[in-house]
């Protein structure tokens, strides 16, 4: 009787103490997985969405690879390394990124943002498909200087991975295609389209300043053809008129051979760019309004220079210093802070 | 009683023969649900000597001497014919393979196709364009980019397969940071994705009748032996100087070398057993 009492006392209290241990755990908030949804105000995705289906289970998978430094040589560079979230997915602060042992690329990191609308991905569009973008990060020397044989082979061999993959792909064993469909869902997940404009333009109640409004008119004027809503790119290569920089890059000629394509590249987005400095495919400028007097005064003249910076014998968009004013408070208006914030793409 | 065993014996071996030299004329009925093995060796050679990688030294038509240390390229999308023209496509997913210098597990292409006496061979140096843009989950074996084969010979920054790769030392390439003559040349190039670029993809088609048609049937082996001349590589209808050119990758010049690797096969002999 009395041992039996003991025993009874004992389980109780044990039983106690493990409530109030569990009570006192900081509550984990369980985000419910929403999937792929495009945004109203966006068009139709470019990605093949019925070859790689998202699931939790996959995007889960993918974000921990993401930002797992286990791809890269020495196990020191994860892709978050250089896409880094608080700086909208790039490598803020660097003109062009830093990889493995330090090494420079020659290009600045662009942002992982909005990529199942791209229909080509690098500056000079080299790789048209996302599932075959994180080939060359891991195999670039300056970069992860990794194989895709060794990366598989750490994956499989790896405590956790294998049945990760179960759970997502329905097979422990690690492809090569399972493996970058992971990375292309965790990529595809990366949706800024919380910005003050997007709700201005889903009507959800802001509305633009009147500073904002008038650098909405002159954006529209003089940025869209490039630069088009919602994305604000088009998604074609370039030349921008900011001339031939220090490592000669010659842009979209690389991939295409055609000389009308030197020093062309791809026009990237106007979103985040509070977020995103350095600005241009090397990095060259830190601000904005570097950005801006670049388009008015310093346009060079080059046989490839886009025809819209080069009307009536004028290089370059005319903008008054109020007109610049304005364009950077609509700017201001794209920067999506629920993206650069947003929990489900961090590291967990 | 023995002569009459000996008799027997010798009227069924005589018998057999008869009947295998029967079966040899008589060539079966075309079945492309029913398939046999058909080997397509490749037997890399420099001019009239045996290719032997980082030793031998050879001379190109420009008077360069060169030594090659690795040499890999890309086979795909065999076809076989006949003499009545019924042609025969290996399926896709099984035509593909790399054919790497050195490693005895790299020399040929093994394919199955319906019996018969094939009289032509085709097939692609390279992989084509469809598959070169297909999903990653279509890209197995030797295309999936994490195999052990496949390191080095895929494009990571521009999409796309290295379809030949021949690299080694030359006393004309400049010398590099190491200190080393070195010579690169990495050729491929589908055409493009959206915008058209170089093609580089070859078909070659060989005549097998002079040499030896393919007499391919379930119970026996057939080896095409081809003879693939590396020495064309540099010197063909372009002299390939490798001090002009020490490194070749995705360029216009690239087309120059792709042409001149198409002449280097030649069907030596096919062996039937
Ligand atoms: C050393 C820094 C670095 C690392 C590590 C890195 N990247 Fe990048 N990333 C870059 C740079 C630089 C570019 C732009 C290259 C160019 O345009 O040629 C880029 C471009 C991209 C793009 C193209 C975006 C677009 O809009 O075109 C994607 C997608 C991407 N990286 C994903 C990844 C993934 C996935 C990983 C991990 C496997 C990774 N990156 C690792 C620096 C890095
Ligand atoms: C003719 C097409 C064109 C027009 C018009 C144009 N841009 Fe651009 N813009 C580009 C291209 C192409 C790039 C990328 C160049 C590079 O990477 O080197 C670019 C880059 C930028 C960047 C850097 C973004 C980043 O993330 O690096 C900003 C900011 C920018 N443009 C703002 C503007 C503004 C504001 C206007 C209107 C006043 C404008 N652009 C008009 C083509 C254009």
């Amino acid at each position: 009787m009395k041992i039996k009492s003991i025993i009874i006392f004992t389980l109780c209290v044990s039983m106690l103490i493990v409530a109030a241990c569990h009570k006192d755990a900081p509550e984990k908030v369980e985000i419910p997985f929403q999937g792929f949804e495009t945004p109203s105000n966006f068009p139709a995705p470019a990605y093949h969405f019925e070859t790689n289906e998202i699931t939790k289970a996959g995007f889960e998978l993918g974000r921990k690879l993401f930002y797992d430094p286990i791809l890269s040589r020495n196990n020191t560079i994860s892709c978050g390394s250089c896409h880094i979230q608080s700086a909208g997915f790039t490598h803020h602060g660097h003109d062009i990124s830093h990889g493995i042992d330090d090494r420079l690329g020659k290009r600045n990191a662009p942002a992982i943002m909005n990529l199942a609308w791209s229909k080509s991905f690098m500056a000079d569009g080299g790789i048209f498909d996302l599932d075959l973008q994180p080939i060359a990060p891991i195999t670039t020397f300056e970069e992860m200087d990794e194989t895709m044989q060794h990366v598989i082979e750490k994956l499989q061999q790896h405590k956790d991975y294998p049945a990760l993959f179960q759970n997502a792909f329905g097979s422990s064993t690690i492809t090569s295609a399972n493996f970058l469909k992971a990375l292309s869902q965790f990529m595809l997940m990366c949706i800024s389209s919380n910005s003050k404009y997007d709700s201005i333009m889903r009507n959800e109640g802001p509305a633009f300043t009147a500073a904002e409004q008038e650098g909405y008119s002159i954006y529209k004027q003089k940025c869209s053809q490039c630069h088009t809503e919602p994305l604000f790119s088009d998604n074609s290569f370039r030349n921008n008129g900011i001339g031939i920089g220090y490592n000669g890059d010659v842009g979209r000629y690389a991939v295409t051979l055609d000389e009308a394509d030197k020093y062309k590249f791809k026009v990237p987005s106007l979103r985040n760019l509070q977020y995103t400095s350095p600005y241009m495919h090397d990095g060259r400028f830190y601000t904005l309004d570097a950005v801006l007097d670049q388009y008015v005064n310093h346009v060079t003249a080059m046989p490839t220079l886009d025809s819209l910076l080069q009307q009536n014998n004028v290089y370059g968009i005319p903008l008054t210093m109020d007109e610049k004013t304005k364009i950077l408070a609509f700017l201001n208006t794209l920067n999506d802070k629920h993206f650069v914030t947003n929990p489900i793409l961090a590291e967990q | 009683m023995k002569t009459i065993n000996k008799l027997f014996i010798l009227s069924i071996s005589l018998l057999s023969v008869f009947a295998s030299c029967k079966k040899e004329k008589k060539e079966p009925v075309f079945d492309d649900k029913d398939l046999a093995p058909l080997s397509i060796e490749f037997d890399n050679i420099v001019g009239g000597k045996n290719l032997i990688l980082n030793s031998e030294t050879y001379t190109n038509a420009a008077g360069e001497d060169y030594k090659i240390s690795l040499l890999e390229y890309y086979i795909s999308n065999i076809k076989v014919r006949k003499a009545d023209g019924t042609e025969y496509v290996v399926p896709q997913d099984n035509s593909y393979f790399l054919i790497k210098e050195g490693d005895e597990d790299h020399e040929e292409a093994l394919v199955n196709v319906p019996e018969g006496d094939y009289t032509s061979l085709a097939f692609t140096v390279g992989i084509d364009s469809l598959r070169s843009t297909m999903d990653v989950s279509k890209r197995t074996g030797v295309l999936d980019p994490a195999s052990p084969e496949n390191d080095g010979l895929y494009w990571g920054w521009n999409s796309g397969y290295i379809f030949f790769k021949m690299e080694g030392t030359s006393s004309a390439a400049p010398v590099d940071g190491s200190g080393q003559h070195i010579f690169r040349y990495h050729i491929g190039g589908f055409g493009g994705y959206s915008s058209p670029t170089i093609n580089n993809i070859k078909t070659i088609t060989l005549d097998l009748t002079e040499r030896g048609p393919a007499l391919v049937r379930k119970d026996k082996k057939s080896n095409i032996h081809l003879m693939v001349d590396i020495d064309k590589v540099l010197s063909g209808a372009t002299t390939v100087s490798i001090a002009a050119n020490p490194s070749v990758m995705f360029s216009d010049y690239s087309v120059n070398i792709a042409n001149n690797y198409a002449t280097m096969f030649r069907h030596d002999h096919t062996e039937n057993e």
